[in-house]
């Protein structure tokens, strides 16, 4: 507290355009492709702090984000998405592709070469026989298992040696590569003479091929992990990493003021604590935009937002600049999207949102939706009334709300507001699509791949009897096509002319409305060096590995 | 006595059954539920939830959940963890060691102190010291917790540098001496209500002894003043406050949530908090039936103490 050093923090614009330039830096800085260095001097201790607590340590069952705060310490994947979102190595010795032959041309025959001299943090030899053990526990329909997205087609894994396996997928399925690189690997030797999977000893007590060991739990309290000596790539740097839980966000700011805390991880720094967290000595505190994006969501099966006016209407009713800057503090970032602006797949060229309430009544107006006598409008007995719904006790967002309310009705249309706690909001009433139109938060990507059937796939409703997140009840069979052509792409370039049309044809269509991609106030002490945003990641630990401090 | 007992520990076993029917039903009619959490994960499917609330048994009827919830405690198989997998009794019991360290100390402090508040601001009814100690104490009764507790915080840890921000021990330390300094900033924030409350009990309690005929008896004939208070006011001005530590254990070992919130103490109460908010209902019910058994154990245990020590009262 005494050392009053100005350190190099970053106001939220220069972080975004930062936050471009780490996507060029970043390869270099995590050192991807660094040779295998001895890690035996790794020194310190560095407290990083979650507002939730981990509690589930099989990767494989399931899990919330925070949880995987501790997998990219413990355990590894095959590969995994750097900054710019491209692959790099971690247990397999390259990432498969069409190029190299690790996927045939049809996309049907996989083949996945390993490294060699990998351990498990109990010493056993890590082997192509764990990976076949963790890819076949995944489908297994007796364990409780984190998903089936990608899994269902693959078929016949096949051990070719202890550093090679092969399989078939019975359909061509390119956002299997990023389904992967979230695929944590677990030892098979830890499973012997299991008979329940759900309940092994090894849930709580984790052995991975990660940079740290797992080390204790105190529950409620905090996780232990200690560096792996014998780590197969380089790092890592720190002794110890402490995986601290704070439960309260403002709790967890003081902490982080008065040093207790190393590293603000998930829910990190609040907005309105932005202003005074840029003037701390000794820290650097930085905007970081996340693969969230927040959006007006509405049931495309009520009457009121059949026609495509209404939609536009309400975008061009809807105050996003003030929503931003009056309630968020300006930290997230205007979107006409779900794609995160730093994703490579990201249409930068769509038409730009522009508040207009005149616009708004003259497409109404055109459209043949007149005001009656209390002022709402309304056509062939259809009036334009509808109920918005979001978490009750999301401040900002019943503020949003509010705000939204206001403008929406000075266009003759009338929102009701009608909240819910958690569990109901996000329960059956969002799963069947019992709502009108919501307000949430949502992330439309499985990892950094483009692919977002489950929430855009007409065949993805659970009301119209699909079994996926098309909550919004979303049928356009342009939108379908694209889906199933970008699906089954495996060419980077073909693919991103894919999503970028099938964003534009959203865009138009306006099933949501776009509001703002998230974006996250992170901050860590200034000898700290190694945390990157990565919006290809779901949380902080992705390059733990490269963390250091002095 | 003993049928005095019997008939209570009847008592007590039908409104534990009662305790854990109500509670049962509540949490499971509540919507949501322990998979809701899930329901926003990339990738996950409702098909996926489906089959997992399957495996978990959370499809089958709710009585069907309750009687074999219910046969299983009866044994002693208080079920495991939705959350961490553990067994309930595990997750509770590395919960305990925390929480009786803080509500333990916070306990003694405000007992010991309050007490003697008490004692002396009745026996100087009237005074400058009685005075003052009523007013310190109604404002202790009024400010909220977490605002004091972010308050000593910010003298004593970002201002003075004195004492850690929170926590119950430095991670690679966990000396005697460094628990010590964890320990005093939340055990004070949570004692000074409880000192306000005990001493206000006290004085009352005080008071109502010291216009007692038989204190008036002692003092006539001629004990020192020293002698009386120590003999026969303190003892019997204790008994009440029996009552109270009866009342007060469940609360010693529920936590407190607000403090463990401010100062990141891994204790009972955000055990509590946390499970509820998960929906990890083995655990809920766990801190719910410990909690009863603990309220009707600390009533028993009081009203026997009292009957032992008073002779006025029989059981019967």
């Amino acid at each position: 507290m005494t050392d009053k050093k100005k350190t190099g923090h970053l106001n939220r614009r220069s972080a975004l355009t930062l936050m471009g330039a780490a996507g060029l830096i970043g390869p270099s800085m995590i050192g991807r492709d660094r040779a295998f260095a001895a890690n035996a001097d790794a020194t310190g201790q560095l407290v990083l702090a979650f507002s939730q607590e981990p509690t589930v340590f099989n990767p494989l069952m399931p899990h919330i984000e925070v949880d995987e705060g501790v997998y990219y310490a413990v355990f590894d994947t095959l590969f995994d998405f750097d900054p710019d979102g491209e692959f790099f190595p971690i247990l397999a010795a390259e990432v498969p592709t069409v190029a190299n032959g690790g996927i045939s041309e049809d996309g049907l025959s996989w083949t996945l070469k390993l490294k060699e001299g990998v351990t498990w943090h109990d010493g056993t030899p890590f082997t192509a026989e764990d990976v076949k053990f963790s890819l076949e526990l995944t489908m297994d329909p007796d364990f409780r298992s984190f998903r089936s997205t990608g899994y269902k087609f693959m078929r016949n894994i096949t051990v070719v040696s202890d550093t090679e396996l092969t399989w078939e997928m019975s359909e061509p399925f390119a956002p299997m590569a990023a389904i992967l690189a979230s695929t944590y690997i677990i030892p098979k030797h830890a499973f012997e003479g299991v008979e329940d999977k759900n309940s092994a000893p090894f849930n709580n007590a984790p052995i991975g091929t990660g940079p740290f060991k797992f080390k204790n739990r105190m529950a409620g309290d905090h996780i232990e992990l200690e560096a792996n000596a014998d780590y197969h790539m380089d790092g890592p740097f720190l002794k110890t990493l402490i995986i601290k839980y704070v439960p309260d966000l403002n709790v967890m700011y003081t902490q982080f003021k008065s040093g207790d805390i190393d590293v603000i991880g998930l829910q990190y720094i609040t907005p309105d604590h932005l202003a005074e967290a840029e003037t701390l000595a000794g820290k650097v505190v930085t905007v970081a935009g996340t693969a969230t994006f927040e959006s007006i969501g509405l049931n495309m099966t009520r009457p009121q937002f059949q026609d495509l006016a209404v939609r536009k209407a309400l975008y061009a009713a809807l105050d996003k600049t003030s929503i931003i800057d009056a309630l968020y503090y300006g930290v997230p970032t205007p979107t006409e999207t779900y794609m995160p602006q730093q994703s490579y797949y990201y249409n930068d060229s769509l038409p730009k949102h522009e508040f207009d309430l005149e616009k708004a009544k003259a497409l109404l107006d055109e459209a043949g939706w007149v005001p009656g006598s209390d002022g709402i409008r309304e056509k062939d007995g259809v009036r334009l009334e509808f109920s918005n719904s979001t978490t009750a006790g999301n401040h900002l967002r019943e503020q949003a709300q509010q705000f939204i309310q206001q403008t929406f009705a000075e266009i003759g249309v009338k929102m009701e507001i009608k909240n819910f706690p958690p569990a109901v909001m996000w329960g059956d009433y969002w799963m069947n699509s019992e709502f009108d139109s919501v307000v949430v938060g949502l992330n439309t990507l499985a990892g950094a791949d483009p692919d977002t059937s489950d929430y855009f796939m007409s065949t993805m409703s659970p009301t119209l009897g699909g079994a996926g997140q098309n909550t919004f009840a979303y049928q356009n069979p342009k939108v379908d096509e694209l889906l199933v052509k970008g699906a089954s792409s495996f060419v980077p370039e073909e693919r991103k002319a894919i999503y970028e049309e099938m964003q534009a044809v959203i865009r138009e269509d306006l099933p949501f409305l776009p509001v703002f991609q998230y974006a996250v106030i992170k901050g860590w002490k200034d000898d700290v060096t190694g945390p990157a945003p990565n919006v290809n990641n779901r949380i902080d630990t992705w390059n733990v590995r490269d963390w250091k401090r002095g | 006595m003993l049928r005095y007992l019997a008939s209570r520990l009847g008592q007590s076993l039908l409104l534990l059954l009662i305790v854990s029917f109500i509670g049962f039903a509540v949490l499971n009619l509540a919507p949501g539920g322990p998979l809701s959490q899930f329901a926003l994960s990339p990738g996950m499917t409702q098909e996926q939830i489906d089959k997992i609330a399957s495996q978990m048994g959370l499809d089958r009827p709710l009585p069907v959940q309750y009687l074999d919830w219910f046969s299983h405690l009866v044994v002693g198989d208080w079920g495991t963890s939705y959350r961490d997998g553990q067994p309930v009794l595990h997750v509770i019991g590395s919960h305990l060691f925390a929480t009786l360290l803080l509500m333990g100390t916070a306990t003694v402090i405000s007992v010991s102190l309050g007490s003697t508040i008490g004692i002396f601001s009745a026996l100087k009814r009237g005074s400058t010291f009685d005075y003052t100690m009523t007013v310190l104490a109604m404002i202790a009764l009024s400010i909220p917790t977490f605002w004091f507790g972010l308050i000593a915080i910010y003298v004593f840890s970002l201002s003075l540098g004195w004492l850690p921000a929170g926590n119950m021990y430095t991670v690679g330390d966990g000396s005697v001496l460094d628990y010590l300094r964890h320990l005093i900033m939340p055990a004070v924030v949570l004692a000074l209500v409880d000192v306000a409350i005990w001493s206000r009990y006290m004085r009352t309690s005080t008071l109502n002894v010291i216009n007692q005929d038989f204190v008036r008896t002692a003092r006539a004939k001629g004990l020192t003043r020293r002698r009386v208070l120590l003999k026969h006011v303190v003892g019997n001005s204790l008994v009440p406050m029996i009552t109270l530590a009866g009342l007060q254990l469940p609360m010693v070992l529920g936590g407190a949530l607000v403090t463990e919130t401010v100062f990141t103490w891994p204790g009972m109460g955000r055990l509590f908090l946390d499970s509820l908010g998960y929906s990890d209902y083995p655990v809920v019910m766990g801190l719910l039936m410990a909690s009863a058994l603990l309220v009707l154990i600390g009533n028993l245990a009081a009203d026997l103490i009292v009957a032992l020590i008073d002779p006025r009262i029989r059981l019967d």
